[in-house]
């Protein structure tokens, strides 16, 4: 796709479907949106909002009344103490940043690699590369090489595992990137006598934004929200948010203590609610535009 | 690096296991049902995250003030952890829970279905509320897809006197190919790998009706069945190569095409 269509395009599709619709038509699509909104998302988000503001007696049965008077800041309180939340929060940073960050690094430079040498060993590199795509990672024999060599448990284990799971995510997006910049680009550097590594830097990776953009987003949003990894190779020797709300919602101690839960959930939300209020104009456009090449 | 994470891996289970693991959760009958309820689940997960997406996605199409909130708030979920929407979904769905009060409240009498507690219709829902998680992100590549079509072919059709419906299911639908191939291959994939949800909303239950591999692998790891637990991550390893190679192939030519 071209960029020029893509400006190009929403400004003449908008004059066509105007044309054709008539102003009752608007009115009633924009009402059906509301509703459908309503339904769909407001009584989800509403319970959650409702429930988390209750008592433990006005919760045991999650329901879309008001509560009678509302402790949201209780029951925050409570969850933060007994969810550990501060250090499971960190523990998320811990864990997301220096994965996301590695597998896009490492990922680019593979994919790099890969885009550039078209023999057929670097085809059969390249498949293999990907399709950790869609292999799913044998969790149980990894937690157990983990133990071996001492890392499980560990906040470096559980980045490495993470690196190694994304990092085909990260290539399969990048290399198709690589392929449409031109490589006379670096071979001009390569005459001015960059060697590959001021190559890669200076000239491929800031090229690589728009991609990297979506690559990280995706990743950072399943490393961020993932427990199944998490619960096993951490252990609850380290917390984590997901993890800390799995452990809260399923310790015996907090069953049906639908207040606590949600509103641990709220506030496990948070951050990435705040990072999406920021930045949603450029979230959405960078995965719409990576996703489909 | 990839190695590090499968290959020399799972060559170790199989010097580990031998066959006897295998033919115990077969005869139990324990890896067939687990193995067709995450098959099942996966083709549910795909239909419908793309229909809820696909629908959003021509509902949401024009660039109205209001779409393009809806469009945002749609995308929440998407950014929630899927264990979140779990417990969340689980609340809505309780026999004593939201959804039940509130139809009571409609109707008048008092209703008490229990929505996570039909062995069949269980992994359906769970499956819907998969679907639910995921939509926004199928709404905006359905969005992104029907933006990249050309506006002059809608033009000339509208202009042979084609309606809405015609230029819909003969123009823009075959051109959202891409975009569906990619959808439908991360739903797949996701489902087949999915653990969050499930375990969230009913951990397996009722009566394992909804037990899907990733479960079943946590569930006798917690046992210290370890070589179970291995036995039955194979098995999906096995399962989604024999699903993905294909979709792998399909994907490169999609590609070789674009480029």
């Amino acid at each position: 796709m071209s960029s020029a269509t893509y400006g190009a395009a929403p400004k003449v599709n908008d004059s066509v479907a105007v044309n054709k619709m008539s102003k009752t038509h608007v009115i009633v699509h924009a009402i059906l949106v509301v509703v459908v909104m309503l339904l769909l998302l407001g009584i989800p988000f509403w319970l959650l909002i409702v429930t988390a503001g209750k008592s433990q007696a006005e919760a045991i049965n999650p329901n879309m009344s008001l509560p009678s008077h509302w402790q949201l800041l209780e029951n925050f309180r409570t969850v933060i103490t007994d969810g550990k939340m501060v250090s499971a929060f960190f523990g998320s940073v811990l864990v997301t940043v220096p994965s996301v960050f590695l597998a896009l690094l490492f990922g680019s430079m593979a994919a790099w690699v890969l885009a550039r040498r078209t023999t057929k060993p670097m085809a059969i590199v390249y498949a293999l590369s990907i399709s950790g795509l869609i292999l799913p990672p044998a969790v149980v024999t990894v937690m157990m090489l983990l133990k071996m060599t001492g890392l499980s448990g560990t906040i470096p284990g559980m980045i490495g595992v993470y690196v190694g799971i994304y990092l085909s995510t990260v290539i399969f997006f990048v290399t198709g990137f690589i392929r449409t910049i031109p490589v006379s680009l670096e071979e001009a550097a390569r005459i001015d006598g960059a060697g590959p590594a001021r190559i890669f830097f200076t000239i491929v990776l800031p090229l690589l934004l728009p991609t990297l953009s979506t690559a990280t987003i995706l990743v950072t949003l399943y490393i961020w929200n993932d427990v199944f990894y998490s619960l096993f190779i951490l252990s609850g020797k380290v917390n984590l948010l997901p993890l800390n709300l799995y452990n809260v919602a399923s310790a015996g101690l907090y069953l049906n203590n639908w207040h606590l839960i949600f509103a641990y959930i709220i506030l496990m939300s948070l951050p990435l609610l705040i990072v999406f209020a920021f930045a949603q104009r450029k979230i959405i456009s960078g995965i719409t535009g990576g996703a489909v090449k | 690096m990839f190695a590090f994470t499968n290959w020399s891996a799972f060559s170790k289970t199989i010097d580990f296991n031998g066959l006897d693991n295998f033919r115990d959760l077969f005869q139990s009958g324990t890896l067939t049902r687990d193995l067709r309820t995450t098959f099942i689940y996966a083709v549910l997960v795909a239909i419908f995250q793309n229909t809820f997406g696909l629908i959003l996605a021509v509902f949401l199409e024009e660039d109205t003030r209001l779409n393009r909130f809806a469009r945002v708030m749609f995308f929440i979920p998407v950014i929630m952890s899927a264990l979140a929407v779990g417990y969340i979904w689980q609340a809505v769905l309780k026999t004593d829970g939201a959804l039940n009060s509130l139809l009571s409240l409609i109707s008048g009498a008092n209703v008490q279905i229990a929505w996570l507690g039909s062995p069949v219709w269980t992994l359906v829902l769970v499956a819907a509320i998969h679907g639910w998680k995921w939509m926004g992100l199928s709404m905006l590549i359905f969005l992104a897809g029907l933006k990249t079509i050309d506006p002059d072919v809608l033009e000339a059709a509208s202009i042979d006197g084609a309606n809405r419906r015609q230029i819909f299911w003969k123009i823009k639908f075959p051109l959202l190919a891409p975009a569906f191939t990619f959808n439908v291959a991360t739903a797949l994939l996701g489902s087949m790998n999915g653990f969050d949800i499930v375990q969230a909303t009913t951990a397996g239950g009722p009566g394992g009706s909804t037990e899907i591999l990733n479960i079943f692998v946590w569930r006798t790891f917690g046992k210290g069945l370890y070589s179970q637990s291995t036995t039955m991550s194979l098995v999906l390893f096995v399962m989604v190569t024999a699903v993905a190679l294909p979709l792998i192939w399909f994907l490169r030519r999609r590609e070789a095409k674009t480029l």
